[in-house]
């Protein structure tokens, strides 16, 4: 049994749906990402599991109890907010305590467990010091240890890492998978970050607009994206307008002036001969060399490097096709002493394997 | 350093002299000066027909220091009595006061932004009206129900004047909690009563602290509140000090119940802000 159901779920303000007929369950152990643009009723959903929110219809259950009468302070859900809410009047050692005093635990029992969890977040020489004496990372840690001291069926993160700087963050991203290792706890992140929800989770839900577009394992939401928001949302994508011309082992799709392009066929993918959609790739499937030399590839256009984006470890490059459209092609910066392969205007080929790339139908 | 940004700090140094300068001066001269005055006033002897006997002792006798103000307040019970009585008064209509305050405070802190500055403008719509007036309207009130001349009209008067000042540095410091940190008491298991107790109330102690100083020390002070609803014995410091001046015209005596008066405060603020500072509340 999932530990988490959400059943039916929907919520309206006034004259806006904010969370509109979502279903899904969270599984026990599971770390699971709410994943979406800001307004698309992911926090909507994590305060009626908190309790502060109650849905117009549908039910939310835990460990098969429906908790529709219980308010948050009964839920056995714990929640580490955005702000990080450390309350500025306790020190470390008391704010990670809350929970246990609250719980009616003996002193003796809460200064083992704020011990151990001060061990688990590696904050032991900050017991004694007060919220505005730490940095933005050991809030956050301080944060997650009141969150976990008392072991919660369910942890709910509320895009915990918003406020912390890139560096910060990737630290955090990885200390975050180990507390959840350790701890064994599940927990329900909330994110619009989607590099994020990919490095951390075992499941992601894409949310729009009150609803969940898809819900996936990360390589298969990165790879395998049900339609245009998913796949533009998550990871970066070409995308090209285009239609089903002949259907076989393989697609054939019909790229207007560009012409033609060959694409794998998706198990479970119903597709009548004439649609239309979108064909995607993503740039690190695209092969880029000099338009001189021959490719293999089945699929392949001749076009000019329009501009490149110099990240460190690859390059993108923006390549103008004969029609007017635009293939990112992204090339590792592996070879030693050389970290530009293409200057502005080179004629270019790209091309990709027949296996890359998919058609989606909406 | 170059000789503009040398010249512009001059510049900038100038200014700040100037803008303090003249409230300086003038809390020199009305606050720090008479201040000095009145601890001198207290070792000295009164004059003939009130006033100051000569500060030095003169060839007929009179005049110079002497201690014997302080004797008298020592050699009987009876001021100390009235110190302690006043400060029962002073402390009970601080406590009542903060009662009152905090449901009131609390209700405007949580109010729609927009209402809150009428609301605190009604709080203090009574300073509109003289004090005076105010206080003689009390009696009217107090007539029917045969409360005048009684322990009770006095405190009611007291709070009645004084619970303004409680509730706007209250006020002020509950609008600055961070509603999140009561979700999260919630959240991690406080039920209402101790997400108060646990939360708001120990945020609110600096807010408390400067609402009972508001209150507690002028409420020592004031002799027109005991002076016109009170009885003989509702006499606190304040009417002792003011009989002293304009009664016995004993300016001496007057000034040493002053002195005693202020240090007493002085001790009282220090002792409750050295608490205050203990850990009971963290910024």
């Amino acid at each position: 049994m999932a530990l988490l159901e959400i059943k039916e779920v929907s919520r309206r303000f006034s004259d806006l749906v904010a969370v509109d007929n979502v279903s899904f369950s969270v599984n026990a152990g599971e770390f699971f990402t709410l994943l979406g643009p800001s307004g698309c009723g992911k926090t909507t959903l994590l305060r009626m599991i908190a309790g502060f929110d109650q849905p117009d219809s549908g039910t939310i259950t835990l460990d098969g109890i429906d908790l529709k009468n219980t308010p948050p302070e009964k839920r056995p859900i714990h929640t580490v907010f955005q702000s990080y809410a450390l309350f500025p009047h306790m020190t470390v050692e008391q704010n990670i305590a809350f929970p246990l005093k609250m719980a009616g635990q003996s002193e003796s029992e809460i200064k083992t467990k704020v011990k151990a969890t001060l061990d688990l977040v590696a904050l032991n020489d900050r017991a004694k010091r007060y919220p505005n004496e730490l940095s933005g990372g050991q809030r956050q840690r301080v944060a997650l240890a009141r969150g976990l001291v008392n072991r919660p069926r369910l942890l709910l993160l509320d895009e915990p890492l918003g406020a912390l700087d890139a560096k910060l963050r990737e630290q955090m991203q990885i200390e975050l998978i180990a507390l959840q290792r350790d701890t064994g706890v599940t927990f329900v992140f909330v994110t619009h970050a989607q590099a994020e929800a990919l490095a951390l989770s075992h499941r992601i839900a894409v949310m729009r607009a009150g609803k969940i577009e898809q819900l996936d394992e990360p390589d298969r939401l990165y790879g395998q994206p049900k339609n245009r928001f998913v796949a533009d949302f998550i990871g970066n994508v070409n995308m090209h307008d285009a239609t089903v011309r002949t259907i076989g082992d393989t697609l054939t799709l019909d790229l207007g002036k560009l012409g033609k392009v060959v694409a794998p066929l998706r198990k479970n993918q119903s597709l009548k001969e004439g649609m239309s959609g979108a064909f995607i790739i993503r740039p690190e499937q695209v092969s880029i060399r000099a338009a001189s030399e021959p490719s293999g590839d089945p699929n392949q256009f001749v076009g000019t490097v329009n501009d490149f984006l110099y990240i460190g470890d690859v390059t993108t490059y923006i390549v103008d096709l004969p029609d007017g459209a635009r293939i990112e092609a992204l090339l590792p910066n592996s070879a030693p002493g050389r970290a530009k392969f293409f200057e502005l205007g080179d004629p270019v080929r790209v091309s990709w394997k027949a296996e890359a790339g998919a058609f989606l139908d909406s | 350093m170059s000789n503009h940004t040398a010249s512009r700090i001059r510049g900038e140094r100038l200014v700040k002299y100037s803008i303090i300068t003249p409230p300086f001066l003038f809390l020199l001269m009305f606050f720090l000066f008479p201040a000095l005055i009145m601890v001198v006033a207290s070792f000295r002897f009164p004059g003939e027909f009130g006033g100051l006997a000569p500060l030095f002792r003169t060839e007929d006798g009179t005049g110079g220091l002497t201690l014997e103000n302080y004797r008298l307040f020592f050699s009987s019970s009876n001021y100390a009595w009235i110190f302690l009585r006043s400060f029962g008064v002073a402390a009970l209509t601080t406590v009542i006061c903060l009662f009152m305050a905090y449901p009131v405070a609390t209700l405007i802190a949580r109010s729609p932004k927009k209402s809150r500055d009428l609301l605190v403008l009604l709080c203090v719509l009574p300073f509109a009206s003289n004090f005076l007036v105010r206080v003689y309207a009390w009696m009217i009130i107090f007539q029917p129900f045969n409360m005048m001349h009684s322990r009770l009209a006095v405190i009611v008067g007291m709070v009645y004047v004084h619970l303004p000042f409680m509730i706007l540095p209250l006020y002020t410091n509950l609008e600055k909690h961070d509603p999140t940190l009561l979700d999260a008491a919630q959240d991690l298991g406080a039920n209402a009563w101790q997400r108060f107790w646990r939360v708001t109330f120990p945020m609110s102690l600096p807010g408390i602290f400067s609402g009972a100083v508001l209150v507690f020390i002028p409420v020592l002070g004031m002799f027109a509140i005991p002076e016109i609803l009170g009885g003989k014995d509702d006499w606190l410091v304040g009417n002792m000090i003011k009989e002293a001046f304009l009664g016995a015209r004993d300016w001496p005596f007057g000034s040493m119940l002053s002195m005693i008066m202020t240090i007493t405060v002085l001790m009282l603020v220090a002792l409750s802000a050295w608490f205050a500072r203990k850990g009971v509340y963290r910024a």
